[in-house]
């Protein structure tokens, strides 16, 4: 049945291509790991009903290729390793997924939803001439998506009768994929285009997990009135293994760096408990929102009772933070 | 040099959006309007990149209905010199908008486009990339920190973890992000100089640009809600709560 599926792709008999998808997908990385985002989109590509094809391009990759062949429902991991592809530049990484997608013709081009795929995609999209839907939540099928729209109050489903569909997926919309496949690795490369260069770079650094990954995020707002007193949720989140993330405002104050930003315009996060901590909701409360609340569980603590947080969690406080949060850090000592 | 910045106009953002009863979209008639916050960033890193003696010439383009000329006076009062308004009634996709934005450049030649990084209506954030794809050009997405000298452009971008500073020729597009700058806020003298600037018009068919879509919006529809789930009375009976749950 392959054979034939493959046959058919290669004589180009337009009727079948449509019906066998052919996805590739973008892997996340920084050449030493493998991101687990990048298992959610395996997990979306799968729902497309094809093979599913997934793109290693670093430099001295060979721990998260060895990695992403592990990842059920992968067919072929597309290893590209050389110096230019090292920091994943946009000009770079569209040269290369373009020559994947002349050698293979997929049906389907996506990652998940990352500042890297971000830029890439639609420069792939725009070469293709084709569409790109960004942040997709749902897959109905193999052409008819769901993305949200207007900071999330809004779902829009979305049909493409382009001939090759460019999505972004969002990480917290689909599970993770299993870690039991065996994929075969094949070798590809493409020439360097040198149109922008990479110069340095200044990340976090972080115990904690990783906010997109966590399973409890502690997130504080203008409320903790510092950086100093973000301590406090850092001891507390430690007790939980919780990562800690920030609105808008407390970024804006500085009281946390810009990549802590959960938001519409920053990091789009679901998990299993959310610690709102004096984050009221009253400015940029759609923005923020837009950023939290599909997690499980929402837990506010404000000292103001009407602040708009309380319309969406699930067990609201009112009190004073500085009171709480010491005093939640002892209890789970105990 | 010569700067192109695109300014699109949107909802305003602290407008809770209400999604129309058919399922076709939201409501925006009697909605209150404003710049996408994106696109402020833009026209201002422009303005400053002006002030600094670094650009000789700011061009404000918008694409859609008539109103679209208010977005464009208000980048005009906030330092633009002219504009150009490309007149289209309909919703555009990203990828339209790339095709206009990139006759636009053929005709006005700029040495950069700023683009703000999304619109937050349709949350695409594409237009800025596909742009750059379409002229050949080097992009610098999530711009937080720009650097022009000579032809070089040093920018410091917001990426996942952190921060990345990676440096191009120009020309070169660059999308904005919050951290950027503080757009300033147009003065009233600058509103009244703003109307005697000159706002071009165009369309698409006079671009010579096919703005059809292979993307149609199915339907649109409200998200499901959350119920409020109470307040609890002290620490303790939150920590009850959450060990009930087994969530601690």
């Amino acid at each position: 049945m392959q054979g034939l599926v493959r046959a058919v792709r290669r004589f180009g008999c337009s009727n079948f291509q449509r019906r066998f998808a052919s996805t590739l997908v973008i892997a996340e990385h920084d050449n030493s790991a493998l991101n687990a985002i990048t298992r959610s989109a395996v997990t979306a590509a799968s729902k497309l009903g094809g093979d599913v094809d997934l793109l290693v391009a670093g430099n001295n990759c060979d721990k998260v290729v060895e990695e992403a062949a592990k990842i059920s429902g992968v067919k072929r991991v597309l290893k590209a390793s050389a110096p230019h592809l090292e920091r994943r530049l946009a000009e770079e990484l569209e040269a290369l997924i373009l020559h994947a997608q002349n050698s293979n013709k997929y049906t389907h081009i996506m990652g998940a939803s990352s500042a890297c795929t971000k830029s890439v995609l639609p420069r792939v999209a725009a070469k293709l001439d084709v569409n790109q839907i960004s942040e997709v939540i749902a897959i109905e099928s193999e052409d008819t998506f769901v993305r949200p729209i207007y900071a999330g109050n809004a779902l829009a489903t979305v049909k493409s009768s382009d001939a090759v569909k460019v999505m972004t997926t969002r990480a917290t919309s689909f599970d993770k994929a299993e870690m039991n496949g065996s994929a075969s690795v094949e070798e590809i490369s493409s020439a360097a285009v040198g149109a922008s260069e990479w110069k340095s770079e200044e990340l976090s650094k972080s115990d904690r997990p990783e906010l997109t990954a966590a399973n409890v995020i502690v997130a504080g707002g203008r409320g903790l009135k510092s950086s100093e007193n973000f301590q406090m949720l850092y001891k507390f989140a430690d007790k939980l293994g919780a990562a800690v993330g920030a609105s808008r405002a407390a970024v804006d104050a500085g009281y946390m760096p810009n990549d802590a930003q959960i938001g519409q315009t920053g990091k789009v996060v679901a998990p299993d408990l959310y610690f709102a901590i004096g984050i009221s909701g009253f400015t940029g409360a759609i923005q923020h929102l837009a950023g939290m609340k599909d997690s499980k569980t929402i837990v506010a603590i404000n000292k103001d009772p009407d602040a708009p947080i309380f319309q969406v969690s699930d067990i609201g406080l009112v009190d004073d933070l500085f009171n709480v949060v010491p005093t939640m850090t002892e209890e789970i000592k105990k | 040099m010569r700067a192109l910045v695109g300014v699109k106009r949107v909802i305003d953002y602290a407008v809770k959006v209400r999604v129309k009863g058919d399922g076709s979209g939201v409501e925006t008639a009697g909605v209150k309007m404003s710049m996408n916050p994106f696109c402020e960033i833009a026209v201002e890193e422009a303005v400053r990149l002006k002030e600094k003696g670094i650009l000789k010439e700011i061009i404000a383009v918008s694409i859609g209905p008539a109103q679209a000329q208010e977005t464009i006076r208000t980048a005009l009062a906030m330092g633009a010199d002219r504009g150009m308004h490309v007149k289209h009634d309909d919703i555009l996709q990203p990828l339209a908008v790339a095709k206009l934005l990139k006759a636009v450049a053929e005709k006005e030649k700029p040495d950069m486009i700023l683009l703000g990084k999304q619109a937050i209506d349709d949350d695409c954030n594409q237009t800025g990339q596909m742009l750059a794809s379409l002229m050949g050009w080097p992009q610098a997405t999530f711009a937080s920190k720009v650097d022009v000298e000579g032809s070089n452009l040093t920018v410091v971008r917001e990426i996942d973890g952190g921060l990345e500073t990676i440096g191009m020729k120009l020309p070169a597009v660059i999308t904005t992000d919050l951290r950027l700058n503080e757009p300033r806020y147009a003065t009233l003298p600058n509103i009244m100089k703003a109307k005697k600037k000159k706002i071009d018009a165009t369309d698409p068919a006079e671009l010579g640009v096919d703005v059809s879509s292979k993307l149609q919006t199915v339907k649109v529809v409200e998200p499901p809600t959350r119920q409020a789930g109470g307040v609890v009375g002290s620490v303790q009976e939150l920590m009850a709560k959450l060990k009930e749950k087994s969530l601690i």
